[in-house]
């Protein structure tokens, strides 16, 4: 199990940044990424692995208007 | 030819540090043109804008003023820093009046050249006063320092077309028409109560007029009421410091790296170039905010049908300047151009739509059924020619669908218009009945709180699901957001001082996705911080996506980036280059607070204001029917499993609809406490003498009417 914007979320092998982004449908272009408050930039999103327990944040940029 | 009714010559203001020291104010029932005093209390506590919309408004109106008694005024502004060119989004209108919709001060803004050239002309606000006898023209030619109120005969009604006789009677010549600048509305402003305002600016490239809006809270409808047809201002001779500016050179370097990073990230962060607040579509669809057939739900599968790159692809005009004031590299107002209309009075012709943009896609599109980008480009171009609010028109009649089609309100009831969701031949007729004043339009214009009463009490409807399922809060229509998963915008919604409009704030990715701010009083500071901060760009002039539709590559290391803290140093660096004044973030915030609770008490004044006032529709905050629960079962049971410990094995639907609900009312409730006390307010909504005392705002005026409620 890990964690994703406090919410518990499954954690399974071969999780990167980007697989959870995929699973979690978070679409919107402009968004930041942490892993346990490491910043992980968007060209490192398909290979950054996410362990088992990680903390993730996954911060959306207010959009609307 | 107009006949001249008046003409009163006059020695434009000299712009000094963002003001002229000027403004306007025309009576267009006794033709009466006087010149006032921008004094330094306005300045101080109202700043401009807005603010001075407000403090004109309540100086014209008293507490029992309809939108209709001839004293009401319309009070025009743009703000100290408005229409500088070095920085984007710096042209905006700001535009308030008692509304027919809410009656109440509504305050609505504009891209679009009237606001700077009216400052550049001499005036640093522009009341409008009285009913004319007959329709007329108000013209304003600040190169040569003359006003003109002339007669409106012969003139065309829709503002495509009346904008553009405008522009050509008033320029000098072809090369002088984007010196013009045309206020109007349209033919159906003069038949239903959200009649908007447009905001034409000429396009020379396109060789059109094309518009921005004004929109909400029936604008539009007062301008006929008081039989002016149109504005006009010409101003020939912008420069970048017609301001007169405390600094140019800091101003330069802002805007130098401002339009640096616009060019450098918009293509990889929101493609406000390509497609402008439409970027936005399907993603909404995809985080259930999308609204669908009036708010049911928040995503259709057919939404792919309106992308933004199927506009993109098959409509929109790429690779061309589109800013909607000199200076604007984010450049979002797309237009689909040789667009062949296939309906109503200009069936065959091919016009230039100014759009879409999110709300009409999601409005007119998705809300309503309808998955056809053609006829959600059709419905948008007759809003707009017609000056008809497209936001509160989409709201509406998805609200009317609903009635329908849940049988409170029958085919024979709206004149024979079969307004299922989806039937968007239906629409366009219903947007023409509005047009010609005739069938179901009329009653349809009256908006959502009026036809409530209406279908109650004519056709029968059951009040209470008419209560639950009407979108409107204060009697304004709300935007186009699903927001029921996000208590935080419930609030951003409905505690709101002119009703439930995007532009205090928008929280919900803050609230229902990051989870940033889970518990109340985390929920106020935000809606206490971004309506705040969002308030400042209308006492400016200013628009509100520059802000953070585009962010600096390294604002994620910053400590609070929704913020974007870069940006909001660019506008307290920008106040104080241009005014000269030494203002921080915190005094802008205080800036802001100071009109905010101002216009609170406005509210108060009114005859609302207070916490009864700021309630929304259950449609706001829950599942209102089976089939809405339904939809996200899983999602509602979770909720009841461990925000409530209940076990949704052993309830049926009803019970569960029925315990939902009454949690996330006390939840609404417990919001509106802690956002109250955030804001310095009362249990019942009312700003403290205290506050007031603090702010600097406890005018003798403003006390009178406060005491009243303490």
């Amino acid at each position: 199990m890990i964690i994703v914007n406090t919410q518990e979320h499954p954690w399974h092998e071969g999780m990167t940044v980007q697989v959870l982004l995929d699973e979690k449908g978070y679409i919107f272009r402009h968004i930041i990424v942490r892993v346990n408050g490491e910043y992980v930039a968007e060209e490192d999103w398909a290979r950054r692995m996410i362990r088992d327990g990680d903390d993730v944040v996954v911060l959306h940029l207010t959009a609307g208007g | 030819m107009g006949r001249i009714l008046k003409s009163y010559e006059y020695e434009p203001g000299k712009i000094f540090r963002g003001y002229t020291g000027k403004s306007l104010y025309i009576n267009v029932g006794d033709l009466r043109i006087e010149e006032k005093e921008v004094t330094q209390l306005m300045k101080d506590k109202f700043i401009g804008g807005k603010g001075f919309d407000l403090y004109y408004l309540w100086k014209a109106v008293k507490p029992e003023t309809q939108w209709n008694d001839p004293e009401n005024e319309i009070v025009m502004s743009c703000g100290p820093l408005g229409g500088i060119t070095q920085y984007s989004g710096t042209g905006k209108t700001l535009v308030a009046a008692i509304s027919p919709m809410t009656d109440i001060p509504v305050d609505s803004n504009a891209g679009g050249y009237f606001g700077p050239l009216l400052k550049f002309s001499g005036w640093d606000a522009l009341e409008l006063q009285g009913k004319a006898e007959q329709e007329i023209v108000v013209f304003i030619d600040g190169n040569k320092g003359l006003i003109q109120i002339e007669t409106a005969e012969g003139l065309a009604e829709d503002s495509h077309i009346l904008a553009e006789e405008l522009t050509r009677k008033y320029a000098e010549d072809e090369k002088d028409m984007v010196n013009v600048s045309v206020v109007s509305a349209g033919s159906a402003a003069r038949h239903i109560l959200y009649g908007m305002l447009n905001f034409s600016f000429y396009d020379p490239r396109r060789k059109t007029v094309r518009f921005k809006q004004a929109a909400r809270g029936g604008l539009g409808t007062i301008l006929l009421d008081k039989k002016i047809k149109a504005l006009v201002v010409r101003f020939k001779g912008i420069n970048p410091n017609l301001n007169d500016v405390a600094d140019i050179g800091l101003i330069n370097k802002i805007g130098v790296k401002y339009h640096k990073e616009m060019r450098d990230l918009d293509e990889k962060q929101n493609g406000m170039r390509k497609i402008g607040t439409a970027n936005t579509i399907l993603v909404m669809n995809k985080y259930d905010l999308l609204p669908t057939r009036n708010f049911q739900t928040g995503g259709d599968p057919e939404a792919v049908k309106i992308s933004p790159q199927v506009f993109i692809e098959n409509f929109l005009t790429q690779g061309i300047h589109d800013g909607c004031w000199y200076g604007c590299t984010m450049s979002c107002a797309k237009t689909a151009d040789h667009f062949k209309l296939l309906t109503g009075p200009y069936k065959g012709e091919c016009v230039t739509v100014d759009g879409p943009e999110y709300e009409c896609v999601a409005g007119l599109g998705s809300n309503l059924g309808v998955f056809d980008p053609q006829a959600i480009l059709e419905e948008n171009f007759y809003c707009d020619t017609y000056g008809i609010d497209l936001i509160s028109f989409a709201t509406c009649i998805a609200f009317i669908m609903e009635c329908y089609q849940r049988g409170q309100i029958s085919q024979e009831d709206m004149g024979g218009l079969d307004l299922r969701f989806g039937n968007h031949e239906a629409v366009l007729e219903l947007m023409h009945q509005m047009s010609r004043g005739e069938g179901f339009g009329p009653m349809a214009g009256l908006g959502i709180r009026k036809l409530k009463k209406v279908f109650a009490e004519k056709f029968g409807a059951d009040p209470q699901l008419l209560q639950d399922i009407g979108m409107e809060s204060k009697g304004l229509e709300y935007s186009e957001y699903c927001h029921k998963e996000s208590l935080a915008q419930q609030g951003g919604f409905a505690l709101t001082n002119k009703g439930p409009q995007h532009d205090e704030a928008w929280l919900i990715f803050m609230d229902m996705v990051n989870n940033q701010i889970p518990s109340f009083e985390e929920k106020a500071e935000a809606l206490h911080y971004y309506p705040m901060f969002r308030t400042w760009f209308g006492l400016m002039g200013l628009c509100k996506l520059p802000w953070n539709d585009i962010v600096p590559a390294d604002n994620h290391l910053t400590d609070i980036p929704a913020r974007v803290p870069e940006h909001v140093q660019n506008y307290v660096d920008i106040f104080n280059g241009v005014t000269g004044m030494q203002i921080d973030k915190a005094e802008l915030i205080r800036q802001s607070e100071r009109v905010y609770n101002f216009q609170r008490v406005f509210n108060l004044r009114m005859g609302s204001g207070l916490r009864q006032h700021d309630k929304p529709p259950y449609r706001s905050m829950g599942p209102v029917s089976r089939e809405e629960y339904e939809s996200r079962q899983d999602l509602y049971d979770k909720q009841l499993r461990e925000k409530q410990g209940l076990d949704p094995e052993k309830m049926d639907l009803d019970e569960k609809i029925a315990v939902t609900r009454k949690y996330r009312e006390q939840q609404f409730e417990l919001l509106t406490d802690a956002v109250y006390k955030r804001r310095g307010w009362t249990k019942q909504g009312v700003p403290t003498l205290e506050h007031l005392a603090e702010l600097g705002m406890d005018l003798p005026e403003v006390v009178e009417v406060v005491k009243q409620y303490l």
